[in-house]
């Protein structure tokens, strides 16, 4: 699948990768709508693809306010038209410093789970009957090695993130044979802000850049037909330009 | 569900999730998937008065074709709203937090108009989205929300009622209908308001809507005729879409985005749509006008008291009702394929045996 002419819906996108998958993605020619809480922000960087050439739209919500779904997708869909590929990017640690999950409250978790989790799951609903029917779309939940591996203090946010992993893998299951595609990506270790505040003295130049991270994201995408539905791919980076190496 | 063959004149009472039971494998199942528009806002003139408008339609010059109410909201009843106030060509609304001017005004009512947004159509839709809401009406008590007024598949925002016959139909249903071998399709209608309060234009409804047609179906279409499946649509504005395009085409489906004002009642003999799944609609519609076209008077009436004692709910929240020759017949001759992983609503009895009018 090309980029070029879809209609692409990115949440999270005023900064770090899915800003950085909003321009690399409307720079190939797709028609992106995107999304995050401060609206000033990521319209800023809608206002900048579209100076660059791209068509590009910013709409503001949070991903965890049930009541803005409906609106969001439908005037997503408004202005883009149907939606082919929506990535689901934005996420939340819950409060930093993070803490061990003993001194963590109820409330944090289910935050973590709100953004992390059943936002993905109730936009993803919204858009994928109408993918089935067409037959063919492509969901993308980033995931985080946190996922996978149980490091101590990352509670909420790990258990949030490795339960939208086993979302992308029973979406696929169920949706088998309708044309719509699932896939999780890990994006590996990347310089923005949530880097930043989860781990404030991680030496930087050891991270990878959110546009060579976006670029291989986009790559995924467009050969997402390569790779089975459910499938959940490591972007392992290092610190060499455009020296991301792929795990699958 | 009401099931009733046309013909044989049978008729029976099901459960939505036992729709692949009346269908066959290379039949093709038709939905519109357009999203349901929060289509209708608070306006008001410059001078303060307060109106409502209802979004029909958008048309090719980038107008807003709308229906306009006096003060109020669905509360009341559609035809004890106050009529709006009169508009001359040329004055200015606030609408939604946009300014709008009044481009024309039909002759047929003063309530239909079309309005000229002064901000862009990507504003427009921001502000539908930010300050709309579903059109509705007084039989229901609570405001809808808009995921009230979606199928489980809607896309392109066309439609500012819900296409309503979908309604029912969930994924689950769709996935068992497309395993037995049914294929899937949709156009793409702008199902509208189904009343407006004033009865010149009531008479007209439904006013022309725009649909679009794709390459894939039309070849479903043809691919199901082909191999003398039936081609069922769900709603009486997919069966518009289907049979106005194909009247507009010498009788052939083509792929297109177009308009069509056919009028489909008793006595149309449809070229594209072998049956239909739709509302139970209220007698006098031009809905059941639609249906009239598929089954004799004397069945449908039959049916219809039987469904109406068994106390279906009419309205575009309520039941349905499968017209489809062979539906019935079939299921007698044994021809329904019996697939042995039924689900366990599929294998629910009927809730009552057939019965026949003739
Ligand atoms: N950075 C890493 O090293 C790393 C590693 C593994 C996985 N990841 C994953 O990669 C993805 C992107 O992370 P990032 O590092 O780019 O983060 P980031 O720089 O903090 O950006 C997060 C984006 O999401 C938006 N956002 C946050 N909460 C939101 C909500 N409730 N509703 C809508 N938008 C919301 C933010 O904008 P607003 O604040 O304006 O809403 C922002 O645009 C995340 O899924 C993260 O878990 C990152």
């Amino acid at each position: 699948m090309t980029l070029r002419g879809r209609a692409v819906l990115i949440t999270g996108a005023s900064r770090g990768l899915g800003e950085a998958l909003a321009r690399e993605v409307g720079g190939r020619g797709a028609r992106v709508v995107l999304v995050a809480r401060d609206g000033a922000a990521v319209e800023a960087v809608a206002q900048d693809i579209r100076a660059h050439g791209g068509e590009a739209w910013s709409i503001a919500a949070d991903v965890a306010d049930k009541d803005a779904v409906h609106r969001v997708t439908g005037l997503a869909t408004a202005l883009a038209g149907p939606i082919d590929v929506l990535v689901h990017n934005a996420s939340t640690l819950g409060p930093v410093p993070l803490s061990l999950l003993l001194d963590t409250d109820c409330e944090d978790l289910e935050r973590a789970f709100a953004v992390n989790v059943v936002g993905p799951f109730r936009w993803t609903k919204v858009l994928a009957g109408s993918m089935a029917l067409r037959g063919g779309g492509l969901v993308v939940h980033v995931s985080s090695d946190a996922a996978v591996e149980a490091y101590p203090t990352w509670g909420a946010y790990g258990a949030s993130k490795a339960a939208l992993d086993h979302l992308t893998r029973i979406w696929a299951a169920e949706l088998e044979g309708t044309g719509v595609r699932f896939l999780g990506v890990d994006p590996g270790e990347m310089d923005t802000r949530m880097h930043a505040e989860a781990m404030p003295d991680a030496d930087r130049s050891k991270l990878a850049r959110p546009a060579d991270v976006a670029r291989a994201v986009a790559d995924r995408i467009e050969r997402a037909g390569e790779s089975q539905s459910g499938a959940r791919v490591a972007l392992s980076a290092s610190a060499e330009p455009s020296g991301l190496a792929v795990a699958s | 569900m009401l099931v009733v063959d046309p013909s044989n004149g049978c008729a029976e009472h099901a459960r939505v999730a036992a729709l692949p039971r009346y269908l066959r494998a290379g039949d093709l199942l038709v939905v519109n998937d357009a999203a349901t528009i929060p289509a209708s806002l608070r306006g008001e003139t410059m001078g303060g008065e307060p109106l409502e408008v209802r979004l029909l339609s958008r048309r090719d010059d980038g107008t807003w074709r709308v229906v306009l109410f006096g003060r109020g909201d669905w509360r009341t009843r559609t035809e004890d709203r106050p009529a709006p106030p009169e508009l001359a060509i040329g004055a200015r609304l606030r609408v939604g937090g946009e300014v709008a001017e009044v481009a024309s005004v039909s002759a047929r009512s003063v309530r239909l108009v079309d309005l000229r947004f002064s901000a862009p159509s990507s504003s427009v839709w921001r502000a539908i989205y930010r300050a709309g809401a579903p059109v509705q009406y007084a039989y229901v008590r609570d405001a809808l929300h808009l995921w009230d007024v979606q199928t489980a598949y809607a896309g392109e925002p066309l439609a500012v009622e819900m296409p309503s016959a979908g309604r029912p139909l969930s994924w689950s249903v769709l996935l068992e209908l497309r395993r037995r071998g049914v294929a899937l399709a949709c156009v793409t209608h702008a199902a509208g308001l189904s009343s407006t309060g004033d009865e010149a234009l009531d008479e007209a409804l439904p006013l022309d809507e725009e649909l679009v047609v794709s390459a894939a179906t039309v070849r479903a279409v043809k691919e199901t005729r082909a191999r003398g499946g039936r081609v069922v649509a769900v709603g009486t504005s997919v069966v518009r879409a289907l049979e106005g395009n194909a009247h507009a085409h010498r009788g052939e489906l083509v792929a297109t985005r177009m308009r069509t004002s056919l009028r489909i009642g008793p006595g149309f003999v449809p070229r594209i749509v072998s049956g239909l799944l739709s509302g139970v609609h209220e007698r006098g519609t031009s809905h059941l006008d639609l249906v009239s076209a598929f089954v004799d008077g004397a069945t449908l009436d039959e049916a219809y008291r039987s469904a109406e004692h068994e106390g279906y709910r009419i309205h575009e929240l309520g039941d349905v009702c499968l017209v489809l020759d062979g539906a019935l017949a079939s299921d007698r001759a044994g021809l329904r394929p019996r697939s042995a992983s039924v689900p366990a609503g599929l294998a629910e009895p009927l809730l009552r045996g057939a019965s026949c009018a003739r």
